[in-house]
């Protein structure tokens, strides 16, 4: 099964690599595995922390499960509608692919809107960010995941100009696919902050 | 994991996408899939658990990260090189953090 | 992607060349840079082979600048009651002197050699990023000097390399200093983030036709195990810097004791990024001594899979044994047992390595070229570094010696005798491949026996300081207290002055030694192969011409070069030489690439690294400055990102001609 893939690969990625494989796609990949060990270590920050709270509210009493909840759906979603986006572009279907970079760049600003709601009702409720070690681990965990979609988010939204503006159809594929790498990588840590930050209390 | 799509190279309509793992149709189905396993999650917050809490939260945690690196992602399918230098950081990441959690006595204090 | 280069034939209108600023009919809006002869290039350039020079000279302005720090300390320290640094001064000086030496000097100088021999040795046109690579090099440049304008602005860091939490805070340093620090490393991180990443992908996927990993020369083995643990290492310190610099900049309560924290918790990020770091510096300097010690005792390297596999294994283990700094902190029993067994068994790879050295040299016909002799040197004296580490492995030993002269004794025989030894040798061995010139035996001879003595002065008497409880940081010493007989603090102190100052001198020969190569008519060119070398990088030309190599070799052996200069006679069963190197290379260009194409030149890296202090000025002294850093910043990405990667020939300034696609050629393994 990956001797197709290889072969594919090698279609819109460079030339003739050692491994037949895009330069891109395997520096995304080499990224993405860095990332996991910034992402590691604002997360145990954070575990370290949410229990000491020693001015303000605790975790338990400040979170809205339920809006939390509907945000990480709609974060989810958007990989489903990043991942047709691909399929699409792989197609050489560009107005579909633009279609569902756009939805896909819909549904992470709702996210990011929904987290920066969040944000204002904590911060009424009494949880700034220098409060306490709860506060500031939690605002610079769920920020950093912010400001990470955020950057898809232009992301995706610079990639459908380029779609649109280029005559070639299905000639961003590669791009497409590269994007849709990082913007799920964001959704997967996302799925661990919803468990370890939200569902699980300390 | 618990379905039939990684067998299914998909002959539908467009020739290359065997390659990519999955249908647009399998990619909705998966979507579903992780859903469900979301309302799981969110569940344990209305319904008691008890013993089985944490456990439950952690399978789903890890299930819904694997489905969505192995289908979206197409690490399944993709080439082993980008799963091997993918996994090495992560599980670096995550036996490094917890080993320096450990030193903090962070997994006794929780019981 | 696809890389092209305009024809170089246009030099000649370099008189007239003005690369000048206008948009470009294609998205790019500057017009793409051609080639020319004049500084300016060096400015666009994504040569790696530029970029590793330039990465070369401006480290080693750096090193001057970290070596005089040390001489001030050295001079403070000479005699009781130093007065030529005020205690502010001296944590400033000790501070600037580690953060120099190994984040502007052995990092970037690895980077130098990275840069422009891995592609060779691989059989590679370029990088696989060269944009990015240029990108790297100027995000580090401005790193670095970002980080020393602290100096003038206010007094530079002051709480040690290591930076502990919650000593750093504005409570304890309350100067700029260590906002400097924070975002200058920031910067220069990015700077090894991208290097890395760049280079993981360039060897595993630009290997020249044949190149295999096992086939590699053991420099670019031990050059890409050090970029796999930059890749991971580098996030970890990101996050301990952003913790630090939103506590001190928006009053975060992370390392806040009052407010519940762990002042721990600052350590374990640090040291979980500092010990690969450890490695980081050393490891190039190993793998560029396994190409000098073959090469001078004409043997094959001793067990290269095990050289390669244990140095993979060095960097695996380095994973593992961080807590070690942090033995004295009251991490308990079980941890502080771990972290020692793992800390002894790390010693074994490392062991290995040294072995293999020694056996390569056994029974070889040894030739003490200045090269061969600083390797032996690095040998000798990170075995003996080696050892002293092995001492703080053992946990109640290491409590007695923590945060004394003999750590700073362990760790400059390493890093020093060790890294710094390696990439002299590096200097030496490569130099001819670089600029056409051998640096000179003689003056070479002296340079290496000044700095080994002189080395040697300075950091083995810090073992009799340290164990007599010399603590590291202090910036005066009384008589009161200094002891008698042998064991007089006074007396070692003075040595190691003195030892430094003649290091100094070691140094300042090599200077010289550049100096009198290039300036001095009777330095002759240097032959195509001076050494008799075994690897890639000598089967072209000197210095390489930009596509590296006019035919792109098929690789049939490890030690490729070697294969193709000497072969087996069937029946004696004697090495014979079968080829010069001249006539390896008239053979290998006899039929030259047809298409190669170049990576074009860029404004962009330098423009966007260039955004990067203006932010980090912004966010120190003035906000509205940070966000005009943050618009350019944006702008420019998306212009590098606009930038067509395949320039056409209308896109150049000046104009290509139309003729000139008859020299472009396709570049088979750049993607």
């Amino acid at each position: 099964m990956a001797d197709t893939v290889v072969a594919h690969g090698a279609d819109h990625g460079a030339h003739h690599t050692t491994t037949g494989l895009s330069n891109n796609k395997l520096g995304m990949w080499v990224f993405l595995g860095s990332e996991c060990l910034l992402f590691g270590g604002l997360i145990s920050t954070y575990m370290l922390y949410r229990g000491r709270a020693n001015a303000g509210p605790q975790p338990d009493q400040i979170y809205d499960i339920p809006f939390t909840s509907v945000s990480s759906f709609v974060l989810l979603m958007s990989s489903l509608t990043m991942v047709l986006a691909v399929s699409a572009a792989n197609r050489k279907d560009d107005r579909n692919t633009n279609l569902w970079l756009t939805v896909t760049a819909v549904l992470g600003a709702t996210f990011v809107g929904g987290q920066v709601y969040e944000f204002t009702a904590f911060y009424r409720e009494g949880l700034g960010f220098t409060t306490s070690l709860f506060g500031s681990s939690f605002y610079t965990l769920t920020g950093f995941h912010g400001v990470h979609v955020t950057v898809g988010i232009i992301m995706l939204m610079a990639l459908v100009g380029m779609v649109r503006r280029n005559r070639i159809p299905g000639s961003k594929a590669e791009t497409v696919e590269l994007v849709g790498l990082y913007w799920h990588f964001v959704d997967i840590i996302w799925i661990v902050i919803f468990t370890l930050v939200y569902l699980i209390p300390s | 994991m618990s379905t039939a799509t990684e067998q299914h190279t998909g002959h539908d309509d467009h020739a290359h996408e065997e390659s990519h793992g999955a249908s647009d149709k399998q990619y909705v189905i998966i979507a579903l899939i992780l859903a469900a396993l979301t309302a799981i999650e969110v569940s344990t917050y209305y319904i008691d658990f008890g013993p089985l809490f944490m456990p439950t939260l952690f399978v789903l945690m890890i299930v819904k990260f694997v489905i969505v690196v192995s289908y979206f992602m197409h690490l399944k399918f993709d080439n082993k090189l980008f799963s091997y230098l993918f996994y090495s950081g992560l599980i670096l990441a995550v036996a490094v953090y917890c080993g320096a959690l450990a030193t903090f006595k962070f997994f006794l204090q929780k019981g | 992607m696809a890389i092209i280069e305009r024809p170089s034939t246009e030099i000649a209108v370099a008189g007239g060349a003005t690369v000048g600023v206008k948009p470009s009919e294609a998205l790019g809006v500057f017009k793409r840079p051609a080639a020319s002869n004049s500084w300016r290039d060096w400015i666009v350039t994504v040569d790696h082979k530029k970029l590793g020079i330039m990465y070369g000279v401006a480290a080693f302005a750096f090193f001057i600048i970290g070596g005089v720090e040390a001489l001030l300390i050295r001079l403070q320290l000479m005699g009781p009651d130093g007065k030529v640094l005020s205690a502010d001064q001296y944590n400033q000086m000790f501070t600037m002197h580690a953060t120099t030496m190994v984040f502007l000097f052995v990092m970037p100088m690895v980077s130098a050699f990275a840069n422009y021999f891995i592609p060779l040795q691989i059989g590679a046109r370029d990088v696989a990023f060269p944009r990015i690579n240029a990108f790297g090099f100027w995000c580090w440049l401005f790193g670095g000097i970002f980080l020393n304008t602290s100096w003038f602005l206010g007094g530079a860091a002051d709480g040690g390399w290591f930076m502990y939490a919650p000593n750093s805070s504005t409570l304890f340093s309350p100067s700029h200093g260590v906002d400097f620090w924070v975002l200058g490393l920031q910067i220069t991180g990015i700077a090894s983030l991208t290097g890395a990443i760049n280079l993981i992908v360039t060897v595993l996927n630009m290997r020249a036709p044949g190149m295999k990993l096992m086939r590699m020369p053991i420099f670019t083995w031990m050059a890409l195990v050090v970029q796999f643990l930059l890749l991971f290492a580098m996030p970890v310190i990101t996050v301990a810097l952003f913790l630090l610099s939103f506590q001190r900049t928006f009053d975060a309560t992370f390392f806040d004791v009052a407010a519940g924290a762990d002042p721990l918790l600052w350590q374990h990020l640090f040291w979980i990024f500092g010990h690969p770091e450890v490695y980081i510096l050393i490891l190039p300097s190993f793998g560029i001594v396994s190409e000098v010690i073959p090469v001078f005792s004409k043997k094959p390297l001793f067990g290269y899979p095990i050289v390669a596999m244990s140095g993979a294994a060095i960097g695996f283990v380095g994973w593992g044994v961080w807590a070690h700094h942090m033995f004295a902190s009251g991490l308990g029993p079980v941890s502080v047992a771990v972290f020692s067994m793992a800390t002894m068994a790390i010693a074994v790879p490392t062991g290995v390595k040294i072995v293999n050295w020694v056996m390569t040299m056994w029974g070889g016909k040894l030739k003490f070229s200045v090269a061969m002799l600083f390797a032996i040197g690095l040998v000798v004296q990170f075995t003996i570094g080696g050892l002293s580490g092995v001492t703080h492995s053992v946990a109640p030993s290491d409590t007695q010696q923590t945060d004394t002269y003999y750590i700073v004794a362990h760790f400059h025989y390493v890093l020093f005798g060790g890294a710094i030894f390696g990439l002299f040798a590096g200097f030496y061995y490569w130099w001819p491949k670089m600029f056409r010139k051998q640096l000179n035996e003689g003056l070479g001879q002296w340079n290496f026996w000044l700095m080994v003595i002189g080395m040697n002065m300075t950091f083995g008497p810090m073992h009799i300081l340290g164990l007599q409880g010399q603590p590291r940081r202090m910036g005066v010493w009384t008589e009161a207290r200094a002891g008698e007989g042998f064991f007089n603090i006074g007396f070692w102190n003075m040595i190691a002055s003195i030892g430094s100052l003649i290091l100094a001198v070691g140094v300042l020969l090599f200077i010289i030694n550049i100096v009198y190569t290039h300036k001095s008519k009777r330095v002759p060119i240097a032959p195509l192969d001076p050494w008799d070398a075994r690897s890639l990088e000598w089967m072209t030309s000197s210095p390489p011409a930009e596509h590296n190599f006019d035919a792109i070799p098929a690789i049939n052996h490890l030690d490729e070069f070697f294969h193709r200069k000497y072969a087996e006679d069937p029946t004696t069963h004697e090495i014979k030489q079968v080829a010069t190197a001249e006539e390896v290379l008239a053979d290998m260009n006899a039929h030259p690439d047809e298409h190669i194409h170049m990576p074009s030149r860029s404004y962009w890296p330098i423009l966007v690294a260039l955004a990067l202090p203006i932010i980090c000025y912004g966010l120190i002294y003035n906000r509205l400055l940070m966000a005009v850093g943050a618009a350019f910043l944006l702008l420019t990405m998306f212009g590098w990102a606009m930038e067509p990667s395949t320039a056409p020939d209308d896109d150049f300034d000046p104009p290509a001609p139309s003729e000139g696609g008859g020299h472009t050629k396709e570049l088979a393994p750049l993607g």
